[in-house]
């Protein structure tokens, strides 16, 4: 089956593979209503691979469950709209969505000890999903599952299917995970910090792994992290979310050469860099994410922000559009005279934010 | 409660103390699989904010109405009339009987003629007092041997918990009528001990080893917390960091148990006197006015009713602030 | 290796909870103050007195005393019951497969309900369903046993008359026992339903709640959501998935679980008329017959035990590989 070939017999679609618009998730707590995807819009083609970056609290893995449908129905409000290939997902019912959870559309969670049922053999996991979609034979579900583990280059597959989780290594066991993902061949992946739980050598295995996957079936890919990193080299767009937001979004290249929100350019700069000299201080973001519950009037930024003026604190600024599909959302944006400015200005009084960012923005090349 | 290292092979008990399983952690053998079943549920809990629930103050209202009652019936003040005076036309007559002479018997009579109301009230005396005094037993030796046993560690520890083993090692109800029918022979028929006092020594030994046990836990858990090795680090000596450390972090989740405890006992009383030992006639207990009518059940069903709702108002009363209680008092890490 | 070295700890340890146990009851008789004999035979003769006093060795020294006990024990001499003049042990082998079938009745019953009811109610957790249900358990987590029996056995046996409310007739397991008793199926079960139920109420609550505990933290854990986004149904995911890591908890419950049975089964017995054990220890503290209850002490003690023991075991066999799993 050559890739681009639509498998499932419908008339291949003209459009993006996933289409999402303004979609907001808000859960019902005791504390009131928690904000944690305020109103998120993104396109993605088939074979491409978006990259969401944010911290913990920027609602990144609650927008990848919500637009897959993974959240709980009660205490969840979701809306705005989610299509796939045309196709609605706001509003349909969870059973419909089973036919496309595995078959069309997958994930990959972020700690592969506890995603992997402890109790069940890893050959079990693999076949249920095949024999869920998949109108298959046993032995033939078998055979594939053991296809798969030899495609995330896990030695041994045959022995491996027998066994349990636990007596795989934690590398070993993100490759199952990825295994199950790719069993019946989506056409999506949403990958949910894939590597934060995993030792670094590993890292760039597992990541290598999924890209190569993601060529050979022309997959489209949804890399969630929060390390800027990871989606470097791997990612054709970039979005950064912040507060339940995307406050930039850009083709990748273009975010690093040419990055605006003053937000980008300080998770930039907190990467501590090779060729930096030792003992240079690492930088860091003062402050702590917002309050989703009653978010801050104006920029959900601006406590913390470096470039910060009253504007911004007053009124929330509008979504810009600087060509080449690059759109960021600033009053002061990074490499303008205004933006320099209020850097100024704010360092001159002393901010704290304005202080802790490295001297000297970082322009150009890969980190 | 302490976890083996991974690998390790660990008992059936730690199992039920570990948290992770739900069970509040303090559950740990049969007999308290009950009190266990009874945390584990979502009634009471989640209650925030100031004030109790309105369930928590009809049991309130429940407990009191009983105890006043049963105190009043005691001292002599309202009794409602005699427990003891039989009215021979009035026998196994239901409720709202009428009889010629005497004014009508709101709850009717039992087999003797006796009129219910101030048995019951009478029989609410005896059944609390011997449900709490054998609490009271239980907690004050097993409590304190349990509080011993977890802070101690090491050989105490071993050797105490090897009594609660031993003891817990013939079936509770078992236990108690083995203890109860040989104290009952030993004290003869002119009894050294009345029958409320065997009562209470035979379900409160029975209770030592499970109070002994949850205290046990309880403490561990306690002991643990570095302000226990803070205090220690100050050179305070052992027996002040058990008293003024750890003891006071216990009580709430005792109390807690106790009112459960205290409905558990209300109802040994009841199968013991089922099973023939226990408060003697004429002296009426809500459980041996059970067992001695259940004969009478088809033909005057009413005195075992009655007797029976109250046992289950009272313990449903206390099963219920048992876990409020627990629900407020539970200070869980990770609240944070 | 290590689980020959446990295996072999806990065996010592249930030797040594066994000799307490067994010496536990040989001393109840005689530290009853005064010649235990008078209350044992209270209105006996001299003559048979010192039968008696002969039969339990009452004149040797105490070491010796429990000695023989311990071996008589062993060989299966449990004393004789004194106003009859039979021996406890054909007493036992009469009522102990009564007891024990109606246990294993009430257990089957207990979970048959609790499972679905615990899956149940902790999938729909915090529903209306959920909330009635649960009040309904620990409603009757406060309804003792026994009144439960007096309730069910006037409504269902005199009002309705759809089963019968004492008697019995014999089981299967009766003829293991004492090969004479054929099983009657149809009427045992006839009138070990009703004993079977009541003593099955009371554990269903409890069983209920705590899988119900139990699988509401399962399903919080990651690989359920992963299940679920491979497009697994529903009810296999509860079934398939998430009950299993649960039902090691439930089964080292239901097993820790059989002291409460076994205490539930003896006033069960008494008010339904079940010719069980517990009837007999009913009689026999009715009549004073302490060696005989002694006896029955003794089996109960020793059966619970080696139930303990084997659930401990148990669990230690199948723990390792969930808790290795789990954690790490």
């Amino acid at each position: 089956m050559s890739p681009g070939e639509d498998r499932f017999g419908d008339a291949p679609y003209d459009g993006p593979l996933l289409e999402v618009t303004d979609i907001k998730t808000y859960f019902e707590t005791d504390r009131g209503l928690v904000r944690s995807v305020d109103g998120v819009s993104l396109t993605l083609e088939r074979g491409k691979t978006i990259g969401i970056v944010g911290e913990s609290g920027s609602g990144k893995t609650v927008l990848s469950r919500s637009i897959m449908g993974l959240l709980p129905k009660r205490g969840v409000v979701r809306e705005g709209s989610v299509k796939f290939e045309g196709q609605e997902f706001i509003g349909i019912k969870p059973k419909d969505m089973r036919a496309f959870w595995g078959a069309q559309m997958s994930m990959i969670f972020q700690d592969p000890m506890t995603s992997l049922n402890p109790v069940m053999k890893v050959g079990n996991q693999i076949t249920e999903s095949i024999r869920q979609h998949l109108d298959v034979s046993k032995s033939f579900a078998n055979e594939l599952a053991e296809n798969l583990l030899e495609s995330v280059r896990i030695p041994e597959p045959r022995k491996r299917l027998k066994e349990y989780p636990h007596q795989l290594s934690g590398g070993m066991r993100q490759r199952v995970c990825i295994a199950v993902a790719l069993a019946c061949g989506p056409k999506l992946l949403f990958a949910d910090e894939p590597t934060t739980a995993l030792d670094v050598t590993v890292q760039a295995q597992v990541l290598d792994l999924m890209a190569a996957q993601q060529r050979e079936r022309f997959m489209a890919m949804v890399l969630v992290t929060h390390d800027l990193g990871v989606v470097a080299g791997r990612a054709d767009d970039i979005a950064v979310m912040y507060a339940g937001r995307i406050v930039e979004k850009a083709p990748t290249t273009t975010l690093f050469a040419n990055m605006k929100m003053p937000y980008t350019e300080a998770l930039l700069s907190s990467i501590p860099r090779l060729d930096d000299q030792s003992h240079t201080r690492l930088a860091t973001i003062p402050g702590r994410p917002p309050d989703l519950v009653h978010p801050p009037k104006g920029c959900k930024f601006a406590p913390r922000c470096p470039y910060v003026q009253d504007k911004c604190r007053e009124e929330e600024p509008l979504l810009t559009d600087a060509g080449g599909g690059h759109l960021y959302r600033c009053w002061f944006p990074v490499g303008t005279p205004e933006g320099a400015a209020a850097l100024e200005k704010n360092r001159a009084a002393g901010a704290a934010p304005a202080a802790a960012l490295a001297t000297g923005p970082t322009t150009g090349g890969q980190p | 409660m302490p976890e083996p290292p991974d690998g390790e092979i660990s008992t059936t008990e730690e199992f039920l103390a570990d948290e992770r399983h739900g069970f509040g952690g303090v559950a740990g053998d049969a007999g308290l699989l009950q009190v266990g079943a009874i945390e584990a549920g979502p009634e009471s809990a989640h209650r925030r904010g100031p004030g109790l629930g309105i369930g928590a103050w009809m049991a309130i209202g429940w407990m009191g109405f009983i105890i006043l009652i049963a105190v009043l019936a005691k001292i002599g003040i309202l009794t409602w009339g005699d427990a003891n005076e039989s009215f021979a036309s009035c026998a196994r007559k239901g409720p709202f009987a009428n009889e010629g002479g005497a004014s009508g018997f709101l709850l009717g009579c039992d087999s003797n003629g006796r009129d219910m109301i101030p048995r019951l009230a009478l029989g609410a005396w005896t059944s609390l007092l011997v449900a709490t005094g054998a609490v009271t037993l239980g907690f004050v030796i097993g409590g304190t041997l349990g509080l011993i046993a977890g802070f101690s560690g090491g050989k105490v520890d071993t050797v105490l918990t090897g009594m609660f083993n031993v003891l817990l090692s013939v079936p509770v109800i078992i236990m108690a009528l083995a203890l109860v029918a040989f104290l009952q022979g030993a004290s003869g028929e002119g009894g050294a001990l009345s029958p409320e006092m065997i009562l209470i020594i035979a379900i409160g030994v029975v209770a030592i080893p499970l109070i002994g046990r949850i205290t046990r836990a309880s403490a561990l858990t306690w002991a643990q917390r570095e302000f226990v090795l803070a205090s220690r680090a100050q050179g305070a000596k052992s027996r002040r960091i058990m008293i003024r450390e750890v003891l006071p972090n216990v009580l709430p989740a005792m109390f807690s148990i106790a009112l459960l405890a205290i409905g558990i006992a209300i109802v040994a009383e009841g199968a013991l006197a089922i099973l023939g030992v226990g408060v003697r006639p004429p002296t009426p207990s809500w459980g041996n006015m059970i067992a001695l009518d259940r004969g009478n059940l088809f033909k005057s069903p009413h005195i075992v009713f009655e007797a029976s709702l109250l046992i289950f108002f009272t313990v449903l009363s206390l099963n219920f602030l048992g876990d409020v209680v627990r629900a407020r008092f539970d200070v869980r890490e990770g609240g944070l | 290796m290590e689980l020959t070295r446990t295996v072999a700890k806990r065996v010592v340890q249930l030797v040594i909870v066994l000799l307490f146990v067994t010496m536990f009851t040989f001393l109840l008789i005689r530290l009853l103050p005064g010649d235990p004999t008078t209350t044992i035979i209270p209105f006996g003769t001299n003559a048979q007195r010192a039968a008696l006093r002969h039969d339990l060795g009452l004149n040797k020294p105490l070491p010796e005393q429990y000695w023989n006990y311990l071996t008589g024990l062993l060989q299966g001499d449990l004393g004789k019951q004194y106003n009859s003049g039979r021996p406890v042990i054909d007493l036992v082998s009469q009522s102990l497969p009564v007891s024990l079938q109606l246990m294993i009745y009430a257990q089957f019953i207990a979970l048959f309900f609790a499972i679905p009811l615990g899956i149940f109610t902790a999938y729909r957790a915090g529903t209306r369903s959920d909330k009635a249900i649960n009040t309904t358990g620990f409603a009757l987590l406060a309804l003792p046993n026994f009144v439960l029996a007096l309730f069910l056995s006037y409504f269902v046996g005199a009002q309705l008359k759809w089963l019968p409310t004492g008697g019995y007739a014999p089981g299967w397991m009766d003829q293991l026992f004492d090969s004479s008793r054929s099983p009657d199926l149809w009427e045992h079960a006839r009138y070990m339903l009703l004993p079977a139920f009541t003593l099955a109420v009371g554990q269903i609550a409890v069983y209920m709640r705590l899988l119900r505990s139990d699988m509401i933290a399962t399903l919080q854990e990651n690989f359920i959501t992963m299940a679920k986004a491979k497009g697994v149904s529903n009810q296999r995911i509860l079934w398939r998935h998430a009950l299993r890591p649960s039902s090691l908890t439930l089964l080292t419950v239901a097993g820790l679980n059989v002291g409460t049975l076994i205490g539930g089964a003896v006033v069960i017995e008494v008010i339904y008329g079940i010719p069980g054990m517990g009837l007999k220890i009913y009689q026999a503290v009715f009549s004073k017959e302490y060696v005989e209850l002694q006896s029955y002490v003794v089996i109960i003690a020793v059966l619970f035990v080696l139930v303990n023991f084997f659930v401990d075991f148990l669990y230690s066999v199948l723990d390792p590989r969930i808790r290795r799993a789990r954690a790490s």
